[in-house]
């Protein structure tokens, strides 16, 4: 038994499996997001005395971050570059990159939680950071979630590049469609929270 | 590919690869359909329990007379054939943790004292009996069990789009189902805040409150895996020739709720999110400033809005009704064409009116909140949109009425479920347009008359679209007929008790007692003249559990004693699941399916049989 359309595009679709599967996914992803995005304004619209997220908030490392993010989906696109170009060493370096920026942006958030405490400035203070560690910390777990699909690619994939190398290719598409998506929370979150 | 060479291809599947951990569609179907059913049988078992402080308030419930003879019959049908280990020993063992369960749950007297039932423990039983009832019994019966079992037989698939993920949802399911019930055996119990959870009640809540948000993060999970899962096997594996609008109505139907779970869900996610972090991290998104609870000042940083909960909540639960309703308005309008013996009446109109239902259930969830002071404008908009919602189900309930017209009609147990399901939704339905009215509405809202209205809609509504399914389906999946007699039995009990339960339920509503009483409205003057409906209601409510026994026994009994089907197609019906082998094997089609016609071709002129299948040419 094979199912269909797991490598190849359908005719009348013009799409592989996987890729509808993640566009499905991330508009269920926009949903959540968005759900929690309109309970921020709801919730800022109707108090009375909302902080100034800017003054609480660390500027210049979220604005670092935003850098390394944005640069870490440049990396995503190029290791599936390589792939299409059959190079898999350019992929394995790329894709490592993109890794290695993912983890970056991590630990520089780790230094903003950490920063936060020590002011003690907790989730159940305000109902501002109560939303900032909520969505920060939902965008962490999908920064996590990417890194360890992203390092499964990296350590494991070589097998499959040799056996199935479309379906391989495919899979890094679709991985960084993921990983472009969690990208553009974060560009939507640092102004929303830091900035406005 | 022939059956031969396929055996030899998967010959070394080992028992837990083919039945536990299975990626094969069919076998996922009916892990989701037993296990939703076991969850229905609690939840109907949960609120009998409760009916009883409804008929008797105050009055010490007779377990004893139910849980020792329980347990003995349960160690008596054990040992029934010997040792010998059989379906009987299942229910033994079913009846045996039951009797236990109930014995845990009345010996803990922060939920029993001296045989009365508190008033905690009658909030445990409602809350956990509408979560159990919609999470984990109707929908994983409706989708998981029927849309993961027909839709790729009906769309000529070997299997869904992704095996591995749908295994995965069956299992996030099934451990978001464990949280459930585990719940039960907190200290101080399971969540006691209603199906709908609201804040602050929910958040200043005991433990169990944590262990529904949990358990509902796990269900929704495994909701939004599956949802992607259909959406993506309908429009991708679709057998050659199978064009949109050749699709049966019961895939349209699954294809839409797959949406409404997909974009539905997230934000029930989302507010499940936030409560949990009300819960946990002392955070205050729905804690408003100035909470006094017994007394004391709560110590929250306040702020916070309970009305964002109840937007985000319905943002999921009115779609949700759709996802209730669609699959069973599919599975009857596939055994109405097929025991006519006609085409099905205004395909495309009921194909458009399932989209045009799905679109609007997402812009009409305000109408739950008409009452709480959001405003009269957006009241009128929501009030719009309700009425509006209200033509698409009509005109699939007339193109089904239709149908009926001028046919040669088969008083199958199927159909007969399938034809009780069009007055019962239709009760359902045109009760629930007072409810959609503002004005209507401040009357109604929270009365016995909403439980009365949604209880028509699901009861003999979807849960009659699904029975109706299991007895058209049974013959496809076991190879075995479904016993008639026992059928019939079944259908009428239930009619006749869903009846007496709910009809009275509009006439207490329209008196005005409210939903949420302890007593069933003992103490209150207005509720005096309709107070001894409770003990019908109750009585009805044992009726129909009793009436699911000659169900279950039919289930089992028929595996090994039911009529054997004399081909593939024993209702001679035309779409494509008959067309595979019975019951199908790993990869469905013993040759890959082309389909020539439409889905109901039944009764077409210059034919020799009354029906032509999808794929003959």
């Amino acid at each position: 038994m094979q199912i269909p359309f797991t490598v190849e595009n359908r005719e009348d679709t013009a799409v592989y499996n996987g890729k509808l599967g993640i566009w499905l996914f991330l508009a269920s992803e926009v949903m959540l997001f968005g759900a929690l995005f309109s309970s921020y304004i709801f919730l800022r619209v109707g108090s009375t005395n909302w902080p100034d997220g800017s003054s609480i908030l660390n500027i210049p490392m979220a604005t670092f971050n935003t850098v390394v993010l944005i640069t870490s989906s440049i990396t995503m696109v190029m290791s599936w570059v390589g792939l299409m170009e059959k190079n898999y060493k350019k992929f394995s370096l790329y894709m490592f990159s993109t890794i290695l920026l993912g983890t970056i942006f991590l630990v520089v958030k780790y230094f903003e939680y950490t920063a936060k405490f020590e002011h003690h400035l907790f989730p159940s203070t305000n109902t501002f950071l109560a939303i900032y560690y909520t969505l920060t910390g939902l965008h962490v777990i999908h920064i996590l979630g990417g890194l360890i699909v992203n390092g499964y690619h990296l350590l494991f994939g070589k097998k499959m590049w040799e056996t199935e190398p479309q379906r391989f290719t495919n899979r890094i598409e679709v991985s960084g469609l993921y990983w472009h998506f969690v990208d553009l929370v974060w560009i939507f979150l640092f102004p929303l929270l830091y900035l406005l | 590919m022939s059956e031969h060479s396929h055996k030899s291809e998967h010959h070394e599947l080992k028992f837990w690869e083919k039945y536990i951990f299975s990626q094969d569609h069919k076998v996922i179907g009916i892990q989701y359909g037993l296990a939703s059913l076991l969850f229905l049988l609690l939840g109907l078992g949960l609120v009998s329990i409760m009916r009883w402080q409804l008929a008797y308030p105050g009055q010490p419930i007779p377990f004893d007379k139910f849980v020792y003879p329980a347990g003995i019959v349960g160690v008596a049908v054990i040992l029934i054939r010997g040792m010998k280990i059989g379906i009987h020993t299942l229910i033994g063992v079913l009846l045996i943790s039951i009797a236990f369960l109930v014995k845990y749950l009345i010996s803990n007297d922060t939920r029993v004292s001296d045989g009365i039932m508190l008033p905690e423990f009658y909030n445990q039983l409602g809350a956990m009996h509408g979560t159990i009832m919609i999470f984990l019994g109707v929908v994983p019966l409706a989708v998981g069990a029927f849309g993961n079992y027909i839709v790729p037989l009906q769309i000529g698939a070997p299997d869904m789009a992704f095996p591995k993920l749908n295994m995965a949802s069956f299992w996030v399911f099934f451990v978001g189902g464990v949280i459930m019930i585990l719940s039960f055996f907190l200290p101080q119990g399971p969540a006691q805040a209603g199906w709908t959870s609201y804040p602050p009640l929910s958040v200043i809540e005991s433990q169990g409150q944590t262990f529904w948000l949990l358990g509902m993060v796990f269900l929704i999970t495994s909701s939004l895996l599956g949802s992607v899962n259909f959406i993506v096997t309908i429009v991708q594996l679709r057998a050659e020739g199978l064009t949109w609008m050749r699709l049966p109505i019961f895939v349209w139907a699954q294809f839409v709720t797959s949406f409404l779970l997909l974009l539905a869900f997230p934000p029930l996610e989302a507010a499940g999110v936030l409560q949990l972090m009300d819960r946990v991290a002392g955070t205050s998104f729905f804690m408003p400033s100035g909470l006094v609870v017994s007394g004391t000042p709560l110590d929250v940083s306040g702020g916070g809005s309970p009305l964002l909960y109840q937007h985000l909540f319905w943002f999921l639960a009115h779609p949700e009704v759709y996802v209730l309703i669609l699959p069973a308005m599919g599975i009857v309008a596939e055994i109405i064409a097929n025991n006519t013996r006609k085409p099905l009446w205004g395909y495309k109109y009921v194909v458009y009116s399932i989209i045009f239902l799905g679109f609007m259930s997402m812009i009409v969830w305000a109408h739950h909140m008409y009452i709480t002071g959001m405003g009269t404008a957006i009241s009128v908009f929501f009030q719009t949109t309700t009425m509006i919602i209200s033509i698409p189900s009509v005109i699939i309930l007339t193109a089904l009425f239709l149908s009926l017209w001028g046919g040669s009609i088969r008083f199958t147990t199927p159909m007969l479920f399938a034809l009780a399901f069009l007055p019962m939704f239709g009760i359902g339905g045109l009760t629930g347009l007072p409810l959609g009215l503002t004005t209507s509405d401040i009357h109604l809202h929270d009365t016995y008359y909403v439980i009365g209205h949604f209880h028509y809609v699901v009861a003999p509504g979807s849960i009659f679209g699904l029975f109706a399914g299991i007895y058209y389906w049974y013959p496809k999946i076991t190879g075995r007929q479904l016993n008639n007699m026992l059928g019939k039995v079944h259908f009428w009990g239930s009619l006749v008790a869903m009846n007496y339960i709910f009809f009275p339920m509009l006439i207490v509503g329209l008196a005005g007692v409210s939903r949420r009483l302890y007593d069933g409205g003992m103490q209150y003057a207005h509720a005096q003249a309709v107070l001894p409906y409770n003990e019908m209601m109750s009585i009805a409510a044992w009726f129909l559990a009793l009436f699911q026994i000659p169900f279950i026994i039919n289930i089992f009994l028929s595996l090994k004693k039911g009529k054997k089907v004399e081909n593939d197609n024993p209702w001679d019906a035309t779409t494509l699941e008959w067309a595979t082998p019975t019951p199908p094997p790993h990869g469905n089609f013993l040759e890959t399916p082309v389909v020539y016609r439409g889905p109901y071709e039944y009764s077409v002129k210059g034919s020799s049989t009354d029906f032509i299948p999808q794929n003959k040419k």
